[in-house]
């Protein structure tokens, strides 16, 4: 097991250089440069001026110079300093991170809360009106635009009817308010966000759940176990179940990035300045430290979580034994 | 008897008591109330607030309450004394001497005096610190101090936009001569002499600043500004229609449709009066098609502009006929809009040698179609609008014009400083100094410079020169009139509108004043009566 994944490891290592190569090309080479926005196209602002600013970002310098000093700071797990606003690239990440992190632990909690249920539910009464109603329920959440959705509950529940916030995390008065009235106050900011994120959600894990459940239900234990004598629900939830979930362990170590990863789209919409709003705002100014900063780390995140699903697969799993 | 002398007394009493009531009101209808707080909504987040480097509008409003300059522009657009009392330019024009005021302190108490001026010119030429301003004050030739409270600027040639580039906001030295200014940390806890201390930033939700109790002009009267970061349009409307949000600016569309409400009219005021730039359809002066005066002209008289402004603003702007700001003293009010004529596009067209042989409804000259691409912005979707209603227009003298848009950063770069384009629609914000020698000089039409439709005319050459040299505004104002006859005859842009600003704020606020500046110039003179104050905690 140890050598399995020392060696999952290296090859894991060589792969993220593999990436960072292929992700600073890729940035560098797309039209554009970080000096385009800063100057906005204000006539006051001279080319001399615009041609020394990206001299003391360093760009002036040819792309494979560029990259290997970034890789030099790389190795020192710095990432260097964002053009936008000169902060350091780990510190504009690290303040992003936690909110991003609580909404979508929420949801995901959620998620699995409701999504399971359904799926299993679904799975045993197969093809009854109640199945094909949670299929039309979760479906929808998956197709209706998050855009749409959360500007008619924010219109509703906030504009006009005054019950919730509609965007921020926090409200103006925050810091004058007692420890309860906090928390009050932000799980009504999270309120909408999280409701939102999981609606979303919910078709994936539980068309997951269902097909899996399916797929056990029709195994020749459960009809063991049923032939045995046991009361349905000791078939359902000792026996199917616990195989059931199996590839759900999977799907989980998968969605690790998406953890941090967040979702620009919603954070906008809810103005939560989390990951999704950094990387895009990012992106359309061209603060290549930045960009390369959140990829790499998205990077890294994916590859780790693969790592884990395997890992845990083996575990829970008896049938796989890692080489 | 008693009684009646009992009942005279209370009369008297009620009488004094009346008299005294009564002054009180007085003085409180007439002496604004301090307190409370203004939410700015807004769908951008500061870069930085060292003034110097900052380059956004977000960074510039906030900038623009914590610092002050040595010069300001006043209601009516005229420069007029801010952290220096008066000036004076010498005869040659060569030297600028500021008398600044005495007594301002910057908000961590340290008196405010020539030196920081000093501290501040330096950074701004220093070729380390990543300013985007050092254009206008490569100019200066050097800056001496006098004392504490005067200072001399010497030109190397007259340079009278130098004069309202001191509008710089000043930054305190005692507290940046030993930072390194790419990356201290005063960019997020500023200290200026400015109507506003800073107070907080948190990233991607607000910005917070309090009111400055020892401003020189005054106590501001509300006590808080906030400035909220919300990113989406649609959010931030929600946020104003909850009056969670007190001052923002609405698009044409908020403007004339989803405001028109009761709610909003009892809860809101809106202004609209025309904003600092102008929007236009710039050829590239080196195509053969567009080299000819005839073609350009040709097209402002195809192009109904006021069809534009209706379709596009839903009518909230105004003909454009230059680049200048049109309640400003350079605009010269006669140069009239040509009328929209088909009749005399189609003769130019003709008379240039462009002629429908083949009947397909497209004209052709030498074999060649005249078929041509208008490139602009994604994100921009007046300027999208406006190239529809173009090509419709164009359509009908027999020109196929096709549409692309691009991303901003991607078409700047690769598109307009490389000058390969056929025509864009762009739009110039606007100085209030008229100085257009960085756009329509001839000199300025190198790669990723501003004249990138490569434009060429030795009057304008002159007179934009003439006009930097010159310091006395009749004189000047004489300059930029010739200039913009000039420019709308030649016709190097299609200028198309300035369209209007449109801000909205909340009906507590009182004291707004409207001028040819907006309404932002005297902020710090608004205020909320008490009774109607909402943030009161």
């Amino acid at each position: 097991m140890g050598k399995y994944v020392f060696k999952r490891i290296m090859g894991l290592a060589a792969l993220l250089l593999g990436i960072t190569v292929i992700t600073f090309a890729v940035i560098h080479l797309a039209p554009g440069r970080p000096t385009d926005l800063e100057a906005q196209f204000n006539p006051k602002v001279s080319m001399e001026a615009r041609e020394r600013i990206a001299h003391l970002y360093g760009l002036d310098k040819p792309l494979h110079i560029q990259y290997i000093e970034w890789l030099k700071r790389f190795a020192r797990l710095d990432f260097g300093i964002s053009f936008m606003d000169s902060r350091p690239v780990m510190q504009k990440i690290l303040e992003r991170i936690p909110i991003t992190l609580t909404i979508e632990l929420f949801s995901v909690i959620l998620i699995l809360l409701i999504g399971i249920p359904i799926g299993i539910s679904s799975a045993v009464k197969e093809g009854s009106f109640y199945d094909k109603a949670m299929t039309v329920f979760v479906f929808t959440g998956f197709a209706v635009p998050t855009f749409w959705l959360s500007l008619i509950l924010m219109d509703f529940l906030g504009a006009r009817w005054g019950i919730l916030p509609i965007s921020g995390i926090k409200s103006l008065e925050f810091d004058k308010f007692g420890f309860f009235e906090k928390i009050i106050d932000m799980s009504k900011h999270l309120a909408l966000p999280v409701l939102v994120s999981a609606f979303g959600g919910l078709a994936g894990i539980s068309r997951y759940m269902r097909s899996s459940m399916l797929n056990v239900l029709k195994q020749d234990y459960i009809r063991t176990a049923r032939a045995k004598g046991l009361r349905e629900k000791d078939v359902l939830y000792r026996h199917a179940l616990k195989n059931a979930l199996l590839p759900i362990v999977t799907i989980l170590g998968l969605s690790v990035p998406g953890l941090i990863g967040g979702s620009v789209i919603f954070e906008s919409i809810f103005s939560i300045p989390g990951m999704g709003r950094l990387f895009y705002e990012s992106v359309m100014s061209r603060d290549y430290p930045v960009i390369m900063g959140v990829l790499v780390i998205g990077a890294v995140l994916t590859l780790l979580g693969n790592l884990l699903a395997d890992i845990s697969y083996a575990a829970v799993d008896p049938r796989i034994k890692l080489e | 008897m008693k009684n009646l002398l009992i009942n005279k007394i209370d009369v008297k009493a009620a009488l004094k008591r009346a008299a005294f009531l009564f002054v009180i009101l007085v003085l409180i209808g007439f002496s604004p109330d301090y307190g409370d707080m203004i939410v700015t909504g807004s769908i951008g987040e500061p870069r930085t607030l060292v003034p110097i480097l900052a380059s956004d509008g977000s960074s510039g409003t906030i900038c623009g309450l914590v610092f002050n300059g040595l010069v300001k522009y006043d209601k009516d657009l005229n420069l007029a004394g801010d952290l220096a009392e008066r000036w004076e330019v010498s005869r040659d024009g060569l030297e600028i001497t500021f008398y600044l005021r005495k007594g301002v302190k910057w908000h961590d108490g340290t008196l405010f005096t020539s030196r920081d001026v000093e501290f501040t010119y330096k950074s701004l030429i220093d070729p380390k610190v990543r300013t985007p301003y050092s254009g206008d004050f490569q100019m200066v030739k050097s800056l001496e101090v006098i004392d504490d409270y005067t200072l001399k600027v010497l030109y190397k040639e007259p340079f009278s936009p130098g004069l309202s580039s001191w509008g710089m906001n000043i930054m305190p030295r005692h507290l940046l001569e030993k930072e390194d200014l790419n990356s201290t940390k005063f960019s997020r806890a500023p200290i200026g002499t400015g109507p506003y201390k800073f107070k907080i930033w948190k990233t991607g939700e607000r910005v917070e600043l309090v009111s400055n109790h020892d401003y020189f002009e005054g106590r501001p009267y509300i006590d808080r500004y906030v400035y909220r970061i919300i990113p989406d349009t649609a959010t931030l409307f929600l946020e104003l229609r909850a009056q969670a949000v007190d001052y923002t600016s609405l698009t044409p569309i908020q403007f004339r449709r989803q405001t028109e409400t009761k709610f909003f009219k009892e809860h809101f005021q809106r202004f609209n009066f025309p904003s600092f730039g102008y929007t236009y359809m710039g050829y590239n002066l080196n195509d053969f098609r567009f080299k000819d005066l005839r073609v350009r002209q040709a097209i402002n008289y195809a192009v109904n502009k006021e069809e534009i402004i209706k379709g596009v603003l839903l009518g909230l702007g105004r003909v454009s006929t230059g680049p200048f700001i049109p309640e400003s003293w350079a605009y010269n009010k006669d140069v009239k809009p040509i009328e929209y004529n088909i009749q005399k596009a189609k003769a130019l067209l003709e008379e240039a040698g462009w002629r429908d042989s083949d009947s397909d409804g497209i004209l052709e000259k030498d074999g060649a179609k005249f078929s041509f691409t208008i490139i602009t912005n994604q994100g921009n979707d007046e300027r999208r609008m406006t190239a529809e209603i173009i090509q419709k227009s164009l359509k009908a003298i027999g020109i196929d014009v096709k549409i692309k848009i691009i991303e901003w950063s991607a078409f700047v770069s690769e598109f307009i400083d490389k000058r390969r384009f056929e025509a864009i629609i762009l739009g110039w914000g606007l100085s209030l100094d008229p100085d257009m020698y960085d756009i329509w000089h001839s000199s300025k039409t190198r790669e990723g410079e501003f004249n990138f439709v490569g434009y060429r005319n030795s009057e304008v050459d002159d007179l934009l020169l003439k006009g930097r040299r010159t310091f006395n505004q009749e004189e000047r104002k004489k300059v930029y009139h010739r200039i913009h006859e000039i420019l709308y005859e030649e016709q190097p842009y299609l200028f198309l509108y300035v369209p209007d600003a449109l801000p909205i704020l909340h009906a507590r606020f009182r004291g707004i004043e409207v001028g040819p500046a907006g309404i932002g110039h005297n902020f710090i003179k608004w205020y909320v009566p008490r009774s109607e104050q909402r943030y009161v905690r």
